[in-house]
């Protein structure tokens, strides 16, 4: 069954549309990641489901039940922000005992709960502080321990890692993702950040400009991107435009300009439908850079030359020029990393690539 | 060029000292004659006494105006308070329709001339045959110190996040209660200091209550001011001193009370 459903749901202010016809089924238990850049679309969804903001069409339903007229606060849900939200006049155990004051819980009971939730997100002796008196990411385990202690239907995190500091960040990423996991609890996540959607999700839905890009599993999202935008909002890729010859069972066969011929597996390029105008995206961790004079293995092999390197300790990334295209591929490396200017011979396998139909410019 | 400019800098300090002077020498006179034992009120001072205040005490006309003033302050603190509250939540808060035009009408009272109002709500309620009441000098010192709340509570308003309101409903708190637990408390120091303004301007106001005032009423600044037309008695010094006492004691007590409590909370 699934926990969250959005049928046909359209949100528009005034002449702006926000959010074009989109509809989704979110499934009871699964953490699933609304991701794209800011002005997408994925706070205003996030915001509808919460009862924040009313879709100008289209139903919502949780756990069944049409919502769209039941009012935020007898939505049963948790809600994080991206700034904490902590009210400041309030200790830490009163923060996280608020929600619990207006369901009908016992005092004892009340205190119990609160401390297991503190336990959980690992701040059991600061019940007495003052928000301010906390650092960030504290707050924000908080802010989390306010949100799931009232045992929410549906839990939704609105970029809650964003005001971070980077290292902080991926460990509370990390620590989100195990107590979500501990406590089953529906989850809806956004953020732009692609690393925190690709480490977190069951399910991520891929948003641009109001419209749906693409929904699917983080490697399918990744490795089968559904148009440009998902290719490069996700990662590094390189984009050539190509031509299909041909579908022949399950190879798609493609010309590239100035470069030699390649035949992508059909389930890398589900969307071409016959000859035609295409894409190939290749991503950039999966172009090998090796020195032109490497043996030659079973790879697609194409020569080049090193224009920049961008050392970034454990790896490099190198922008190369490969005939009149000019290519990035991300490599581990050993110890130097290749000279700029160096001769090289840039290998892939036809099964990292993907194809897609070419899109009309807009 | 370096001495002209220290010479030109004694020059503005010592006109500020002078501007200063001449701004509180009168009081710090009032103050002190208000102690002074003779029944001249003129320097030198004969000796230090209390008399004056204890027969500011035994004066019934002048506990009557200290009672009303106290009474009207009171009330116009709390209703200016409440509607001022309202005001500013409905202007922040949500999107009313005019709503530029709604504060700028609000904010007004501090812009026009206090007499041009007074008059004003005068000839309007005379038009309409009202007749001059207690309610209607409420009323005027209302909106007269309307202006001064709205625009305090506004500010504290536009800096409680809207997230941190969100958050209560989402956590079941009915709009209601969410007002009560979370806004109105984050509001509090806001709220404080636009019931004192209201109070100590109703307080002290002598222009529009000379006009609203009806017939036998008098609070403490028009007490004065009747008395004055007599004599300059010694009595006034010392009336003038305890109106100076509520004034300034008033707002400082408020302002220490409510630091006090942001550092106790750490709001």
């Amino acid at each position: 069954m699934s926990a969250v459903t959005l049928t046909d749901i359209v949100k528009r202010f005034g002449d702006f549309t926000a959010v074009h016809r989109m509809s989704l089924e979110i499934p009871q238990g699964s953490f699933v990641t609304l991701l794209g850049p800011s002005g997408c679309g994925k706070t205003t969804t996030l915001r509808m489901i919460a009862g924040l903001l009313d879709p100008s069409e289209g139903d919502i339903s949780i756990g069944g039940k049409r919502v769209n007229d039941v009012p935020i606060h007898r939505r049963n849900l948790g809600l994080v922000f991206q700034n904490y939200a902590l009210f400041p006049h309030r200790t830490v155990a009163d923060n996280v005992a608020f929600g619990l004051r207006y369901r009908n819980v016992g005092k004892d009971e009340i205190q119990r709960r609160v401390a297991a939730a503190l336990d959980l997100v690992q701040l059991p002796d600061l019940g007495g502080r003052y928000p301010k008196e906390l650092s960030g990411g504290q707050q924000q385990r908080v802010a989390l321990a306010r949100a799931i202690v009232i045992e929410p239907d549906v839990l939704l995190l609105d970029e809650p890692l964003s005001a971070l500091d980077a290292n902080l960040r991926e460990d509370m990423r990390v620590e989100l993702k195990k107590i979500q996991q501990r406590i089953g609890v529906t989850t809806v996540f956004v953020t732009h950040d692609q690393t925190e959607a690709l480490a977190m999700s069951d399910r991520i839905i891929v948003m641009s400009k109001g419209r749906v890009e693409q929904t699917g599993a983080p490697e399918e999202v990744y490795n089968t991107p559904a148009s440009e935008f998902v290719a490069t909002f996700l990662g590094a890729s390189n984009i050539l435009s190509a031509t299909c010859t041909g579908i022949d069972g399950d190879i798609v066969a493609l010309d590239l300009p100035d470069l030699p011929p390649l035949s992508v597996p059909r389930d890398r390029a589900p969307r071409i439908g016959g000859a035609g105008p295409a894409r190939l995206v290749i991503r950039a961790e999966k172009l090998d850079v090796l020195p032109d004079d490497a043996a030659p293995d079973d790879r697609y092999a194409v020569a080049g030359s090193v224009e920049t390197v961008d050392y970034q300790g454990q790896s490099a990334r190198y922008f190369l020029r490969v005939g009149r295209h000019s290519l990035q591929a991300i490599n581990m490396i050993d110890t130097h990393p290749l000279p700029i200017g160096a001769s090289v011979s840039v290998r892939f396998r036809a099964r990292d690539c993907a194809a897609l139909p070419s899109e009309p410019r807009t | 060029m370096g001495r002209v400019g220290n010479w030109g800098w004694a020059v503005i300090r010592a006109y500020t000292v002078l501007v200063y002077l001449f701004m509180f020498l009168p009081v710090a006179v009032v103050v002190l004659l208000s102690f002074n034992a003779s029944q001249f009120g003129s320097f030198p001072m004969t000796g230090f006494s209390f008399r004056w205040f204890e027969t500011l005490w035994q004066n019934e006309a002048i506990v009557r105006a200290f009672r009303t003033s106290i009474a009207l302050g009171l009330m116009t603190a709390l209703v200016s308070t409440t509607l001022g509250v309202l005001a500013a939540l409905a202007l922040v808060r949500y999107r009313v329709p005019g709503r530029d035009m709604i504060t700028t009408l609000l904010i007004a009272p501090i812009l026009v001339p206090e007499v041009v109002l007074a008059v004003a709500l005068l000839l309007f309620l005379n038009a309409l045959h009202i007749n001059k009441s207690f309610g209607l000098l409420l009323m005027g010192h209302v909106i007269f110190t309307l202006p001064f709340v709205i625009l305090v509570v506004q500010a504290r308003l536009v800096s409680i996040r809207r997230d941190v309101e969100e958050a209560a409903l989402s956590l079941g708190a009915t709009p209601r209660q969410t007002f009560f637990a979370v806004t109105l408390p984050l509001l509090t120091p806001a709220v404080a200091a636009g019931a004192l303004f209201a109070f100590t301007i109703s307080f002290d106001d002598i222009t529009g209550t000379l006009f609203w005032k009806p017939g036998g009423v008098e609070t403490v600044p028009t007490q004065i001011f009747s008395m004055l037309r007599n004599s300059i008695s010694p009595e006034i010094n010392a009336l003038g001193t305890v109106m100076i006492v509520m004034t300034v004691g008033l707002p400082l007590i408020g302002a220490g009370i409510a630091r006090h409590l942001s550092n106790r909370k750490g709001g």
